[in-house]
């Protein structure tokens, strides 16, 4: 089952869990997961209005950012952190 | 390493044109004076717009009387922000993946019931002549209240500070985004501090009892210009069928578009931008300033407008990067094992929310393996205008902290700083203090191509003379790109790629297209398109392009191959299965050894093959691939002036594979000679009033070529697994570990650590004097 890792702010939605199991082949899944289970995530993972993962927040799987966001497909071994895109300030 | 010349290549893999110093496909137009800039535009009956700045740094606009302006003959067009849509506080991500809140871009383009910094746009004018359109602005009459300003960091967070926005929230979750409004019936309290990054690896509180050695300080810089040549300037026309076209010099004409258009209200296929070339950008070109005021005036006068900004404006109304104050604590065990770190950034947004504190946080430690560190980050709005990307946005300032602490550490510890990082070097499988796990970096591999440089061991003779080291990180972005492939009849291809050139992409991306095809580089045209003839296109940033439009461009020319094969089997009447492509660009048949075409022969029969060759490709390629590098320098301060001289500079740096070394060693040149200037003279002074009192470059100094000595780089190749090539963005890294290595040199050359930029001559001897006057460390 994928790993995922949260940010601080994150963690505290979670019980302070800094990574838990979540299950999912794809990050759409896993954020679905993570909605499921606790109040006020899906809020800040997820942007309704134009289905996709929240602007501004990249996920990066195995080291690597996706590009993909709730479309890229994790492994059952992967490791999925959620963190501020590296953007440059607006 | 006795064979040392300078700007030298440690390549792992050659090929036939990558890597090779074709000369720029836009050389000739550029020395010859031909290239076309913003201001370069000139259309039939177009007027020319000014723009009424503020005169005060936070002041409420309580009514603009523009009737006067509109009577005086010759003006055409006057608009407040009125003429902009005011959109909602909804986040739309627009470039690099950083959210634009398009409330605040209407609200900086052109103030709406408040101004927020000298120099913030009030309101403009489109006249026949600049003369007439300045004296036009003479007659708009504003009456404003004024409100206590809000000068810095400090002050803003103080209890009780005056609020620049109201309604700004303070985002519950303020990890993922920047500051938004507050509902008009919420009752909560607006904020000056929009947003908190946190960032926690391991147990810190455990790792500081680990360590033997401690170093704790504070860092403190001011905001600084991106200091780009070319001011910002953009022209607008409507056209008859309701479309609206805009030439301007951007980072990103795609962007230029998106913005304008949500500005004007107006679907993204209704406005077509046209890039010009850009003299210089470095981050803060990926926003729009004149644009939309020009699109709106040209709207209202019903004839095309150019608004072109004044040095003054860039410096009071463009973004300047952030101010900072920084603290920061390091701990090692006396082996030199580094086993703790703790960091705090206050970064001044400037008037809207959005400093670059989170790449800042995420970058700062990046170079290091430090199992134990909390990094923590706050974006506060300032009276000053807004910041904008610079470079490796945030990360200088953080690095400057991080690096001269790391430093003391080294001195604590008595231990080589260089050895150091060999020590405690980030690698591939290292789990960076932000979580993630690296992939192949290049960490170790810069530090020991600097520790083994002959420049490190070199003596350094003389009094108060001093050498400094540092490192930098930068993960490097990437986003969408398109490109689009024409085989012409003569077999030459035009590329039309869709990033702007800023640093010599138009090559780097042609040599991967020529390096797949197997043709020469002289057979590539390559061009940048406007938004109707190629696709969609992130901005030129994040030290991207030559990885993700370089992808573009190899995807085209597969398929080019593909199609080259097709039709020599259309030809031949044969299988295309039985035909392949080969490296040299001659396409063969499998089984008849005299069935041969070139790539010539294809390209001019294939009108009759088929058609003309026409390939367009559009990618968002993941794994951009992290850049790290580290610099030497040597110095010599002046004891009775405080003047510091470079004396000699050497950065090293992870490119993967440089396409074009020659534009990568421009872009550390560069990078470095910024981050220089950052070191040691630039800064916006502000006075009392917390206006900018020197926004021009005879008052704001920036480094000359008289000022400093050749810049030898060392480009090291790690490749870039995900990359065909191997290549890494080499754009913003290069600007993060100057000045924490000038403040490391000079320290070495007197004794005295200056935790403050610019480290000009007047707080180079301040710190002399304090410290009972210069101890020549450096003497040999």
């Amino acid at each position: 089952m994928p790993e995922v890792w949260l940010p601080p702010r994150l963690q505290r939605l979670a019980n302070g869990q800094q990574k838990l199991q979540a299950p999912g082949h794809n990050v759409r899944q896993i954020v679905e997961y993570l909605g499921r289970e606790f109040p006020g995530m899906l809020d800040e993972l997820y942007f309704e209005e134009e289905d996709v993962l929240m602007p501004g927040m990249s996920v990066i799987i195995d080291g690597e950012t996706s590009q993909l966001g709730l479309l890229e497909r994790v492994r059952e071994d992967s490791e999925v952190h959620f963190l501020p895109a590296l953007g440059g300030g607006t | 390493m006795s064979d040392y010349t300078p700007n030298m290549v440690l390549s792992n893999q050659e090929y036939n044109i990558v890597g090779k110093r074709p000369i720029r496909p836009d050389g000739a137009e550029k020395v010859t004076g031909q290239a076309k800039y913003g201001a370069d535009v000139n259309l039939p009956g177009m007027l020319h717009g000014k723009i009424l700045r503020s005169p005060h740094t936070h002041a409420r606009i309580l009514s603009v009387n523009t009737a006067h302006a509109e009577e005086l003959p010759g003006v055409h067009a006057v608009i407040t922000s009125e003429a902009l849509t005011q959109p909602s506080s909804k986040l739309v991500d627009l470039a690099e993946g950083v959210l634009h809140n398009m409330r605040f871009l209407s609200n900086n383009i052109m103030a709406a019931d408040k101004v927020l910094y000298k120099g913030h746009a009030v309101a403009a004018v489109a006249a026949s002549s600049p003369y007439i359109a300045e004296e036009a602005l003479k007659l708009i009459q504003v009456e404003y209240e004024e409100l206590p300003p809000v000068r810095n960091a400090e002050e803003a967070m103080a209890e009780g500070a005056p609020l620049l926005h109201e309604r700004l929230a303070a985002i519950s979750n303020p990890v993922l985004r920047p500051g938004g409004t507050l509902d008009d019936d919420d009752p909560t309290a607006g904020t000056n501090v929009p947003n908190h990054f946190e960032f926690r690896m391991g147990d810190v509180d455990q790792g500081f009892r680990e360590a033997d050695v401690i170093v704790e300080k504070e860092t403190r810089t001011s905001p600084i210009h991106q200091g780009y040549i070319e001011p910002h300037s953009g022209t607008a026309q409507w056209n008859p069928d309701g479309t609206l076209t805009i030439w301007s010099s951007s980072q990103g004409h795609f962007n230029v578009r998106d913005q304008t258009a949500r500005l004007m209200d107006m679907p993204v296929s209704k406005v077509k931008a046209i890039p010009l070339e850009i003299g210089g950008g470095f981050g803060a070109k990926t926003l729009v300033y004149c644009e939309p005021v020009a699109a709106a005036l040209a709207r209202k006068a019903g004839r095309p407008v150019k608004v072109t900004m004044s040095r003054t404006d860039v410096f009071e109304a463009t973004g300047p990067t952030s101010g900072t104050h920084i603290k920061i604590k390091l701990g090692a065990t006396k082996d030199g094992k580094f086993v703790a770190a703790e960091a705090h950034l206050v970064y001044e947004a400037g008037a809207f929310p959005g400093s670059p504190v989170s790449p800042a946080c995420q970058c700062m430690m990046a170079p290091y393996d430090i199992a134990n560190a909390w990094i923590e980050g706050f974006d506060v709005v300032v009276n000053r205008p807004k910041s904008a990307a610079y470079r490796a946005p945030g990360v200088p300032a953080a690095a400057f902290a991080m690096e001269t602490a790391v430093d003391e550490l080294c001195e604590k510890l008595d231990m080589d700083p260089l050895e150091f990082r060999l020590k405690n070097s980030a690698k591939e499988g290292t789990r960076a203090p932000t979580g993630p796990v690296w992939p192949k970096v290049g960490f170790v591999e810069t530090v020991q191509a600097a520790k083994d440089h002959p420049h490190y061991a070199a003596p350094l003779e003389g009094p108060y003379r001093g050498r400094g080291v540092a490192s930098g990180f930068w993960r490097n972005n990437t986003g969408p790109s398109s490109a689009v492939a024409i085989v012409q009849n003569d077999g030459r291809v035009r590329l039309v790629e869709g990033s702007p050139d800023i640093g010599g992409t138009r090559a780097s991306v042609a040599q991967q297209f020529a390096e797949v095809l197997g043709i020469g580089i002289e057979a590539i045209n390559p061009t940048v398109g406007d938004t109707d003839s190629v696709g969609f296109t992130s901005v030129t940033g994040g030290s991207g392009v030559t990885f993700k439009t370089g992808m573009a461009a190899i995807t085209a020319a597969q398929e080019i191959k593909l199609k080259m094969c097709e039709r020599a089997a259309k030809t031949w009447d044969c299988d295309v299965e039985d035909v392949e492509y080969r490296n040299d660009a001659i396409v063969q048949h499998k089984k008849d050894a005299d069935k041969q075409l070139t790539f010539q022969q294809i390209a001019a029969r294939s009108n009759a093959t088929g058609g003309p060759i026409i390939v367009s490709s559009g990618v968002n390629p993941g794994g951009a691939g992290p850049s790290l590098a580290t610099h030497i320098v040597d110095v010599e301060v002046d004891p009775d002036t405080g003047k510091v001289t470079i004396l000699r500079y050497t950065a090293v740096q992870d490119a993967g594979k440089a396409i074009h070394p020659s534009y990568v060693e421009g872009q550390i040149q560069g990078g470095v000679v910024q981050g220089i200037g950052w070191a040691l003279n630039e800064e916006y002074f502000f006075n009392d009033a917390g206006h900018m009192v020197n926004s021009s470059f005879l008052d704001y100094r920036m480094p000359t070529s008289l000022d400093l000595p050749m810049i030898d780089t060392v480009i090291v190749e790690v490749a870039n697994p995900t990359h065909p090539f191997g290549v890494r963005g080499v754009g913003e890294t290069p600007v993060i570990p100057p000045m924490a290595a000038v403040a490391n040199a000079i320290y070495n050359a007197i004794g005295t650590r200056i935790s403050e930029l610019p480290m000009s001559p007047g707080r180079v001897l301040e710190h002399i004097w304090a410290n009972g006057g210069a101890k020549s460390n450096g003497a040999s």
